[in-house]
C-alpha cells in the first residue's frame, strides 16, 4: 500500500504560491467557444517563410541529427553577431559572448538564475510579458514592479526606476518594444535612465525580442549605449520577426563572465537548442531578411488600420510604436478590463486578453493583438463596435 | 503621394483590389482622397491595368475548359523582327499570353484558353500554323494548376493557432 503523501509536501512553497497564468484562464473559456475572432494571440499569423522550412527539412535529409556544441552551432553563433552588429550596432564575441538558447524563454530564465541569489530584488517594468514575476520567483528573487503609464507612452521614468532601488536590488528585466502595450523607448530617453542604473549598479536585462518590429524609426538597444554593455543581458529570438514560435529557438548575449554562468545552466538543463531549429535560423539570418521586412510593413499598416478604429469606436489607444499588440484603455466604459474583455467575448465572441494579467498597471486596458487577417481585424472591430454603442 | 507609400497601395490593391480607399488610406497612414486621386492617376498611367478576378475554375464544376501553352518557332522578319507576328497572335481572343523566348529551341510562348482540346487543336492546326512566318509550333496541355500569378490555389490551411497565448 501506497503512503499518502500530503499535496503540500509535494510541491515546493515556491511552486505553491505561484498563480496560475491569467491569460490561461481566459484561454479555456475562449476555446470552449465557437466563432470567436481572436485578437488574442500574441503570435505571427504567419507560417514561417518556406526558405527557413525548406533549410531545416534538407539539414534532416542530411542526416543533421546530433547535438550541437552547447552554446550552439558556431556558425549560427557568427550569422547572429553579424546581425545584431549591422541592425542594433551592438557587438558580441560569437563564441564567448553568444548563446542559443531553447526561445527568449530560456534565455530570460537562465540570465535570472545566473544572476540571483535569495532575496535579490529584480525590478520588473509594467505592464509586462506575463512570464517574468514566476520566473524571478523561481529563481529566488522577489519581484518590484514598476509603473508605466499610457500619458507617458508607457516608457520608463528617471523617477518610477529611482524611488523603487533598495539595497538588495540586483537588476531590471523589462522587454521594449512592449508586449503587451506596443511601448518602445528611444536612445534618447534610455539616457535618463543611464545615471540611475550607474549610480546603483544594477545589471540590465533586456528583452528585445521585438526589436525588429518597430514602426517608422529603427530599435534602439540599451546595450548600445556607452558602458551598458558590461551590465546588460541582451534576450531576442527567431519567434517573433521571423515567425518562427513553435521552432523554440532564441539567444541570449552577454560579456563572457555572465554569459559562462548561464552556459552552465544550459548545458546541464538543456544541453543545447535543438538542431535542425538552429538550421532554420541560420538561413533565417542569411536569407530571410526579406521575408522579414514583408511581414513587419503588413504589421504596420494593420497597427495603423485597428488604432484608428478603436479611437473611431470611443476606445482611447495610444499608437503602439512597436510589437503586434494594441493596449487601448476600456476605462471609459466604466468596466473594469476584466469584465471588458469577458463581456466582448460572451457577447460579440472577440476574445482579447485584459490588460490586468500583466500586472496592475495594465489594468483598464485590453490587449488586442493585430497579428492577424484585414478581414478579422475588420469583423472585429465592427462587433466591437456594437458592443461599445451598448455599453454607452 | 510618396513613392514609397504609392508602392504600398500598389501592393494592397495587388492582393486584394477590392479593398477600398478608405481601408487602404488608414493602413497607409493617408487621407481617403489622396487614395483616391493616387490610383485614379495610377490608372491613367497605366500603371494599374485591370482589376481582374483569380478564378479557380477547377472548382466551377460545369465550367470545361484547358489551357495550353504553346511552343512556336518563327523566321523573324527584317525590320520588324519577331514583333509582328507576335502582334497578329495577340489579337486572336483565345491567347491570353505572348512571350519572346531566349535560351529556347523555341521563340515565342503562348498561352491559350479553349473550352475543349478540340478547340485548341483547331486553333493551332487553322489559325497558328498557318501564319506565314510560323515554322513550327508544339502544343502541351496542362493537366492540373497548383500556383498561379504567385496564389497557391489549393486549401490554404487554417489558422491553427490557440486563440489566446501570451
Ligand atoms: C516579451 C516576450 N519575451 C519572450 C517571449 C517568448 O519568446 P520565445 O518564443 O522565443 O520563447 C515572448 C512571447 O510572447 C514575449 O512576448
Amino acid at each position: 500500500m501506497s503512503t499518502q503523501v500530503k499535496v503540500k509536501n509535494r510541491l515546493s512553497s515556491t511552486v505553491q504560491s505561484l498563480k496560475p497564468s491569467g491569460i490561461r484562464r481566459f484561454f479555456d473559456l475562449a476555446a470552449s467557444m465557437e466563432g470567436v475572432i481572436s485578437l488574442g494571440v500574441g503570435e505571427p499569423d504567419f507560417v514561417t517563410p518556406w526558405r527557413m522550412r525548406e533549410a531545416s527539412i534538407s539539414s534532416l535529409e542530411r542526416g543533421h541529427t546530433a547535438y550541437t556544441s552547447n552554446a550552439g552551432m558556431l556558425p549560427l553563433r557568427v550569422e547572429i553577431q553579424k546581425y545584431l552588429e549591422e541592425r542594433f550596432s551592438v557587438s558580441y564575441h560569437p563564441e564567448t559572448e553568444i548563446l542559443v538558447t531553447v526561445g527568449a524563454s530560456e534565455a530570460i530564465d537562465i540570465a535570472l538564475r545566473a544572476i540571483l541569489d535569495p532575496g535579490d530584488e529584480v525590478l520588473v517594468v509594467e505592464p509586462c510579458y506575463v512570464s517574468y514575476e514566476p520566473v524571478i520567483r523561481l529563481a529566488g528573487g522577489v519581484p518590484v514592479f514598476l509603473k508605466t503609464t499610457m500619458e507617458n507612452q508607457f516608457k520608463l521614468t528617471p523617477q518610477e526606476l529611482e524611488t523603487h532601488i533598495t539595497a538588495r536590488t540586483k537588476a531590471i528585466i523589462f522587454c521594449y518594444p512592449n508586449n503587451p502595450t506596443g511601448g518602445t523607448m528611444t536612445a534618447e530617453e534610455w539616457k535618463t535612465l543611464l545615471p540611475i542604473i550607474e549610480k546603483h549598479d544594477l545589471m540590465v536585462i533586456s528583452d528585445e525580442i521585438y526589436a525588429e518590429l518597430t514602426y517608422g524609426r529603427m530599435h534602439d538597444s540599451i546595450a548600445a549605449l556607452p558602458g551598458m554593455k558590461d551590465r546588460t543581458i541582451l534576450i531576442s529570438g527567431f519567434s517573433k520577426a521571423f515567425a518562427m514560435t513553435g521552432w523554440r529557438l532564441g539567444y541570449v548575449c552577454a560579456s563572457p563572465d555572465l554569459l559562462a554562468g548561464m552556459l552552465k545552466i544550459h548545458q546541464y538543463t538543456m544541453l543545447c537548442a535543438p538542431t535542425m531549429a538552429q538550421m532554420a535560423a541560420l538561413e533565417a539570418l542569411r536569407h530571410g531578411r526579406s521575408d522579414m521586412e514583408r511581414m513587419i510593413e503588413s504589421y504596420r499598416q494593420r497597427r495603423n488600420y485597428v488604432v484608428d478604429g478603436f479611437r473611431h469606436i470611443g476606445l482611447t489607444c495610444h499608437e503602439p510604436d512597436g510589437a503586434f499588440y494594441a493596449f487601448p484603455s476600456v476605462v471609459s466604459t466604466g468596466l473594469s478590463s476584466s469584465e471588458f474583455a469577458e463581456k466582448l467575448l460572451m457577447e460579440e465572441k472577440v476574445a482579447v486578453v485584459p490588460g490586468d494579467v500583466f500586472g496592475e498597471s495594465g489594468k483598464g486596458h485590453i490587449r488586442c493583438s493585430y497579428a492577424t487577417s484585414m478581414e478579422q481585424l475588420k469583423k472585429a472591430l465592427e462587433r466591437m463596435e456594437r458592443l461599445m454603442g451598448r455599453l454607452s | 503621394m510618396d513613392r514609397l507609400k504609392q508602392r504600398e497601395l500598389l501592393h494592397l490593391l495587388e492582393e486584394d483590389s477590392r479593398m477600398s480607399a478608405e481601408q487602404i488610406g488608414k493602413m497607409i497612414g493617408e487621407p481617403t482622397e489622396i487614395v483616391e486621386q493616387t490610383i485614379a492617376a495610377l490608372e491613367a498611367e497605366k500603371v494599374i491595368v485591370k482589376y481582374p478576378a483569380l478564378v479557380n475554375w477547377e472548382r466551377v464544376d460545369d465550367h470545361p475548359y484547358v489551357n495550353a501553352m504553346i511552343d512556336v518557332k518563327v523566321t523573324p522578319k527584317r525590320d520588324v523582327g519577331f514583333d509582328e507576328v507576335a502582334e497578329r497572335i495577340c489579337r486572336f481572343p483565345e491567347v491570353k499570353a505572348v512571350y519572346l523566348m531566349s535560351g529556347a529551341s523555341y521563340d515565342l510562348s503562348i498561352i491559350l484558353e479553349g473550352k475543349t482540346m478540340k478547340e485548341v487543336a483547331t486553333f493551332v492546326s487553322q489559325k497558328l500554323s498557318t501564319l506565314d512566318s510560323v515554322v513550327s509550333t508544339a502544343t502541351h496541355f496542362i493537366l492540373k494548376r497548383y500556383k498561379h500569378d504567385g496564389i497557391e490555389l489549393e486549401d490554404r490551411d487554417e489558422d491553427h493557432r490557440m486563440v489566446v497565448t501570451p
